[in-house]
């Protein structure tokens, strides 16, 4: 009984610590995306609130916070309130199988304990899978329990969009799983180490996936609804597609969840392809003791490269027609997909590690 | 503990199920095999198939429900032409299959059975993935096949009814 309430007492308050990092960075990347946008288009971005408009974040929470709540007329009451928490829990509870440090277990009082991953379970990878696809439901119902046209129209296009590209998501990742031999993150990113040359992205044998990773980013950018992908919430045609009739928390929690995506699939890209938490050059990571301090930095870095990369893609690119982000996932992401899983596979057949 | 958790997910199972044909609101039945789905997926982890319980939730919840959904709101159906009458043979088959729980329950008392060890320690050993794969390519090679040929014909089939024309 005392082993069992350790053990529960040490996973609530890492579970504590990783949520807590988790929504204070999506707090830094609401100011961050406006900051970086304004800094590509010559603007200054916020500067009201605090200096250099760093307090902008808590600003913007306390006004959503007392924002009225406001259920349109026929919409379905339950479903409505329903949708934003299925749409922010499923990308919170990613987080639970990423591994941000070495896979160390230490001893607290007799009970084996992972510091720095919650969970190391034996299906990581599909299980975030499965949970993002969860994701679909809560901006479908949210679209359809609104009771207008415009919510109706940006859930049904996010339904087609996300189905079409969590597809392209799976298979970028296949060949990454045939190279590690495991579905364990832990374990994915144990197969990384020692050096860049030796990070899936780029491992010359038996075939770097690099290509993998291009088709991986472009359709977790479409996961994620981001721009050129933001079909469902098209400000120029549908308002703001499946979430026009919220306002308040609700509001903010669709909006927390878009950013938490977004470090989820930060998260993912650095541990699949990236290395994970180990550094680029084997002598720039600190030895023994020490290999956490380096490990949660390089992590760290990569993580925000990546962010930075969404913000940047947003800047550049133009939104996508409907039906060009159709063709561009079936006709071109797949097959780029399928043949690099064949490819791989083939030579992974012929030079075995 | 393992008989609870099982009672848990058996009895949410059996209520979403027929919460599903049930209720008269199509989106809510379903949401409710949305829920049952996880249920099945709940105990799959409980007989530690945490990898069937993961593909349960990715292709039947977040594919295959998704486009009911899709369809569900697209539909227009008219109100009684989404019900139909079908309380005689709904009587008839509830008979049969309650006469048969019973007689089953009757026959092997109602201990709840205990999965095979023999099997399972050794998924444990190599890892559930692992030991579906071995199994998937040795064993249950010519299944295995036939499972992909139906799926390409029907895929083919897919093809050919949505591009008009394509038979001449």
């Amino acid at each position: 009984m005392f082993e069992t309430s350790i053990k529960l007492a040490l996973t609530l308050s890492q579970i504590g610590v990783v949520m807590g990092v988790v929504l204070l960075t999506v707090a830094v990347l609401t100011l961050l995306e406006r900051k970086v946008l304004s800094w590509m288009q010559d603007r200054m971005g916020p500067m009201e609130v605090g200096p250099y408009g760093v307090l902008q974040p808590v600003a913007d929470g306390l006004k959503l916070f007392f924002k009225e709540d406001i259920i349109p007329a026929g919409a379905n009451k339950i479903m409505f309130s329903l949708a934003p928490i299925i749409v922010l829990v499923p990308a919170l509870i990613g987080f639970a199988v990423i591994p941000f440090g070495p896979n160390w277990t230490i001893d607290v009082l007799g009970v084996e304990f992972k510091p720095f991953v919650i969970s190391d379970i034996n299906i990581g990878v599909l299980y975030i899978l499965a949970f993002a696809s969860i994701g679909a439901y809560g901006v479908i119902l949210g679209g359809w329990a609104s009771n207008s046209k415009y919510s109706l129209l940006g859930g049904l296009r996010s339904a087609a969009q996300l189905i079409s590209y969590e597809l392209n998501v799976g298979l970028a990742i296949v060949g990454v799983l045939l190279l590690a031999g495991s579905l364990s993150l832990v374990k994915i990113t144990e197969a990384q180490a020692g050096g860049f040359w030796n990070w899936f992205a780029f491992d010359p044998l038996p075939f770097p996936q690099f290509i993998a990773f291009v088709v991986f980013l472009i359709a977790s950018v479409a996961e994620t609804n981001r721009l050129p992908f933001d079909l469902p919430e098209a400000e120029s045609e549908l308002v703001a597609g499946f979430f026009t009739e919220y306002s308040g928390m609700r509001f903010a929690f669709f909006f927390m969840a878009e950013y938490a995506n977004m470090i989820l699939v930060s998260c993912m890209s650095t541990v699949l392809f990236f290395g994970g938490w180990h550094a680029p050059l084997p002598f720039l990571q600190a030895p023994g003791m020490f290999a956490w301090v380096t490990g949660i930095f390089w992590f760290t870095v990569k993580v925000y490269f990546f962010l930075f990369l969404f913000f940047w893609i947003r800047a550049t690119l133009p939104r996508l027609r409907y039906d060009q982000l159709m063709r561009f996932g079936w006709k071109v992401l797949l097959p780029i997909a399928l043949g690099n899983v064949v490819v791989t596979s083939l030579l992974a057949y012929i030079f075995p590690n | 503990m393992g008989t609870f958790v099982f009672l848990y997910f058996a009895a949410v199972i059996v209520m979403a199920a027929s919460l599903v044909v049930v209720l008269r609101n199509p989106i809510y039945s379903a949401l409710s095999l949305l829920v049952m789905f996880f249920h099945v997926a709940g105990l799959y982890v409980t007989l530690h198939a945490e990898f069937l319980a993961a593909i349960q939730i990715i292709v039947y919840a977040g594919a295959i429900l998704v486009l009911y959904l899709f369809v569900v709101m697209l539909l227009n159906v008219k109100r009684d032409e989404r019900y139909n009458r079908q309380g005689t043979v709904a009587l008839f088959l509830g008979v049969v299959l309650l006469t048969e729980a019973v007689l089953l329950a009757v026959s092997r008392g109602f201990t709840v059975a205990t999965p095979d060890p023999g099997p399972e320690g050794a998924a444990r050993a190599v890892g559930n993935t692992e030991s579906i794969g071995e199994v998937l390519y040795s064993t249950y090679l010519f299944p295995f096949e036939i499972a992909s040929l139906i799926l390409l014909v029907a895929m083919i089939g897919a093809v050919i009814l949505s591009k008009k024309g394509i038979m001449g």
